[in-house]
């Protein structure tokens, strides 16, 4: 028996601890909000925050996360109202929509760590972020929005 | 005149209503008072208004776009509508999300949906105050009465309305351009509070109570089948409950999933450790041999011989003899993959002889018939929820992934899900074609092409559905090749027959991908034999502004399925669109060492795309894109901010191909895996701006998702040799030994 700490609340997951969190999350807890989409950190669709950190958890075995504080997209904010939301919605930044969450997360904790960040350190911190339908442009403008609320 | 019969006037076509039935949960929960004008608009007593978008979304807005042009001939506040997504249901009309058509097929009849909503409201009121309804008008959920300035809302008059016989389709006076309220203008995609909250259900997010996860080991070659597999040792990993052999299909059998062995488990994790466990041998079958190495010989050697002439102008033989110039360029593109970054992905539940789905599907009711069909259920009795798509490209045009689901669910009789892994989507796809294409042309004295011959080889999509086919049909030949709008007094266009090895499927564009490279980067060539400007002598090639007639020269180009007459190819909207790129990119400017602008053009989806490229190459030759224009003229359009966007995202979708993924086979099996080795346009490799040209236009309206990606590729390559002199005839663009 596994104990997580999601989005303030401890959950006993029951599975091998070298289940990956992405799955506990979506299989076990039900959180869909965190998305699959290469199972190697290479897209980072299924970025959450591990002690405010950006982690891919893909990657992340279960039974290394005992006692870590696990953040996914529906603890961002308790009302949906962080400041990267609503800039996202305000510059209308998805297509699809379905990268967009792990986009969100990964700028969070660029934006935790460098509250006003370059273009450069946009890309930078995005850059594990894949968009097949190409919204980097509006993503970046997201970042900046939110940077200025 | 009964609805049915208002809805075959307004050309949703034979069927697309059936009288009383609701068409999803939410129409049923709105009650018995509740007003239908049809399947597609109902309104509450309370105002709300429920739209139904019946074409799936895949980010290209359609959800939104359709919506907004039912709203606007109602007369209807935006904000107090609702877009709820249809069912699989061949009541709605054509529901096949692809080739850039919704819009253009759904535009009118949408009109049509939103004024009888409006006619019926507007009578509605005026029965109420006794007055002609000519006095009435609406305006934002209102019925006014301007001479005793009175007004009722929508939803005060929703119960009235429904009492009111629909009105004869042609007497409905539809909004002029200038009084349109949403179309044209752009609006946020309805669906954006729950993307960035992590609401939105996508095909991989769809959970029932009581199901199983699903995820099939298949053979690395299209065909082979499981020769020894150990059974026990997967079923031994916690959480696997069955392991299931499913069926195999190979080429040229349609939608058939490939079949393997299906691990069927208590979550997605467990399936994958059950898949490795199971230690399957494989008995590659036919396909075992193929080496794209050497099929690349096989196309380029055919794409440089005589073959079936497709399109003939004048006598192209003989100006080449005559010509004081020739130059000739072989050009080659790979395989590519969709890699939409949710990959296929369904749920399924089969109980008491019905089936019920849940799956990100492009073609609903195609995917409907096939599960029926697979599972031998009459058709009504399988009910498919069409989920938002995380991307679709194509790939999700075909139902294998969600036949997968509904045949697992009756075997184990369980509620299951099937979900592809990133390697199962690069390496058992339906793969963008493979080309080869050779062009040669013949200059005079002065610079002018007087003959041009273009050669195109390719595996047809059309041979995944039909193994007697190597030539690919009209269809496939009208997208950017046979209907070239070059005006070139010799012209021949030719095409090789060529048998497939791998399962070959649309991906957004299509065909379009590799002619317009290939022409487009000629074009650039002949302008540099020449010692012309590229963008000059491109609008040379095009000719004065004019409508071609491609079937005087023999070509039987169906256009899109569209009619010549009300869409003809029009050199001087694509005249138009390279003027407006140019323009915007301050073409013909000088630029430092090393970077170069490329300029390309291209009419697809009845849509015309200029795009000039500014590119950088680095000391070892690889490219990057600084900055583009694109232009695009899609005739009318609805949403203008997803114009933008997915002009924008067609750049960047387009540059991963253009700079970066190939799919390659060796021993029949796919080479590449997941994003390290197919790598995808990140936001480093995106420039700062991508500018977007949009053309106001009254024409009739035509593709937005696809036709800005043709031109991409072939204005990078024109940049590069721009910058560098280097001509890079193959895709990705990467800097090659000379041969």
């Amino acid at each position: 028996m596994i104990k997580l700490n999601v989005n303030g609340a401890e959950h006993k997951v029951d599975a091998d601890p070298n289940m990956p969190l992405l799955w506990a999350l979506r299989d076990v807890l039900g959180l869909t909000g965190t998305k699959f989409g290469c199972g190697m950190a290479q897209c980072g669709a299924c970025t959450v925050h591990v002690d405010g950190e950006a982690s891919r958890s893909c990657v992340s075995p279960i039974g290394t996360l005992e006692g870590r504080k696990i953040t996914t997209i529906e603890g961002l904010s308790p009302d949906g109202r962080h400041p990267l939301q609503r800039a996202w919605e305000e510059v209308n930044a998805p297509q699809c929509g379905y990268c967009q969450v792990g986009q969100i997360m990964s700028a969070a904790a660029l934006l935790r760590e460098k509250p006003k960040p370059t273009d450069q350190e946009i890309d930078t911190a995005l850059a594990g972020n894949l968009c097949r339908c190409g919204t980097y442009l509006r993503i970046r403008e997201a970042v900046r929005k939110a940077a200025a609320l | 005149m009964g609805r049915r019969e208002f809805l075959q006037l307004t050309g949703l076509g034979a069927g697309a209503l059936i009288l009383g039935l609701s068409p999803t949960q939410a129409h049923a929960a709105a009650g018995p008072q509740a007003f239908r004008f049809d399947l597609f608009v109902s309104l509450d007593p309370s105002g709300q208004v429920e739209i139904v978008a019946h074409r799936s979304e895949m980010g290209q807005g359609i959800k939104t776009a359709l919506p907004m042009v039912v709203a606007d001939e109602m007369d209807a506040d935006f904000d107090r509508v609702r877009v709820v997504q249809a069912l699989g249901d061949e009541r709605y009309g054509d529901q096949n999300t692809d080739g850039s058509h919704s819009v253009r097929d759904f535009f009118e009849p949408m009109r049509k949906v939103g004024a009888t909503a409006r006619h019926l409201l507007v009578s509605a009121a005026a029965k109420a105050w006794g007055v002609p309804a000519e006095q009435c008008e609406t305006a934002q959920h209102f019925v006014h009465h301007r001479a005793t300035g009175r007004r009722l809302g929508y939803g005060e008059l929703a119960e009235r309305a429904a009492a009111v016989p629909a009105p004869d389709p042609a007497t409905l006076k539809l909004k002029t351009r200038d009084q349109w309220r949403y179309i044209g203008k752009g609006r946020k995609l309805v669906d954006v509070p729950d993307i960035v909250t992590g609401r939105a259900v996508f095909g991989i997010d769809a959970r029932i109570e009581g199901m199983l996860h699903a995820s099939i080991e298949r053979c690395p070659v299209v065909g082979g089948k499981p020769a020894t597999f150990d059974r026990e040792a997967a079923l031994k990993v916690p959480g696997v409950r069955h392991v299931v052999e499913l069926e195999t299909a190979g080429l040229s059998q349609g939608m058939a999933p490939l079949g393997g062995l299906a691990v069927v488990a208590d979550h997605t994790w467990a399936a994958l450790q059950g898949r490795k466990a199971l230690k399957v041998a494989w008995s590659p079958g036919a396909e075992g041999s193929y080496d794209s190495v050497a099929y690349r010989k096989e196309l380029e050697g055919k794409a440089t011989q005589p073959a079936k002439v497709v399109r003939n102008r004048g006598d192209v033989d003989v100006a080449l003899g005559a010509a004081v110039k020739r130059v000739s360029a072989l050009y080659y593109t790979p395989h590519l993959t969709h890699s939409s970054i949710e990959p296929p992905a369904a749920l399924a539940v089969v109980r008491d002889g019905s089936c019920e789905i849940w799956a990100c599907s492009q073609d609903p009711m195609g995917a409907r018939k096939e599960v029926a069909k697979a599972l031998g259920f009459p058709v009504e009795k399988v009910t498919l929820h069409v989920t938002l798509l995380g991307g679709g490209f194509g790939r999700k045009s075909k139902p294998d992934f969600i036949l997968e689901a509904a045949l697992l669910a009756q075997k184990v009789g369980r509620p299951v899900k099937v979900t592809w892994t990133r390697e199962d989507e690069i390496q058992h796809g339906y793969y963008h074609s493979v080309s080869a294409q050779h062009l040669e042309a013949g200059l005079d004295g002065q610079g002018n092409t007087i003959a041009w011959r273009h050669r195109t080889v390719f595996p047809s999509i059309a041979s995944s559905f039909d193994a007697k086919v190597e030539y690919p049909p009209n269809w496939e030949l009208g997208l950017g090749f046979s209907d070239l709008p070059f005006d070139v007094p010799n012209l021949r266009l030719e095409n090789a027959p060529i048998p497939p090895h791998v399962r070959i499927g649309w991906l957004r564009s299509v065909a379009n991908i590799y002619h317009a490279f290939a022409i487009s980067s000629f074009a650039d060539e002949l302008a540099h034999a020449a010692g012309a400007d590229p963008k000059d002598y491109l609008l040379k090639l095009i000719g004065a502004p004019r409508r071609v007639d491609l079937k005087a020269e023999g070509s039987d180009n169906p256009n899109y399925d569209a009619s010549f007459e009300v869409y003809p190819v029009d050199t001087g909207r694509l005249r138009h669109v390279i003027e407006l790129a140019a323009k915007g990119a301050g073409w013909g400017r000088k630029l430092p060492k090393g970077r170069g602008l490329g300029i390309a053009a291209h009419r697809s989806f009845l849509s015309y795309v200029a795009v000039v490229a500014e590119v950088s190459v680095d000391a070892k030759g690889a490219a990057r894109l600084e900055e583009a224009h694109i232009a695009f003229d899609c005739g009318t359009f609805v949403n203008r901010d997803t114009v933008v966007t997915q002009a924008q995202g067609a750049v960047v979708f387009a540059l991963s191909g253009a700079l970066l993924g190939k799919i390659t086979a060796k021993g029949g099996a796919v080479e590449q895996s997941n994003f390290h080795d197919y790598p995808l346009a990140r936001i480093t490799d995106t420039p700062r701006n991508i500018h977007v040209h949009l053309v106001e236009s009254e024409a009739p309206p035509a593709g937005v998702g696809e036709p800005g990606v043709p031109p991409v590729a072939p204005a990078v390559a024109n940049a590069i040799f721009a910058a560098t002199g280097e001509r890079r005839r193959e895709l990705p663009l990467e800097r090659r030994p000379p041969a």
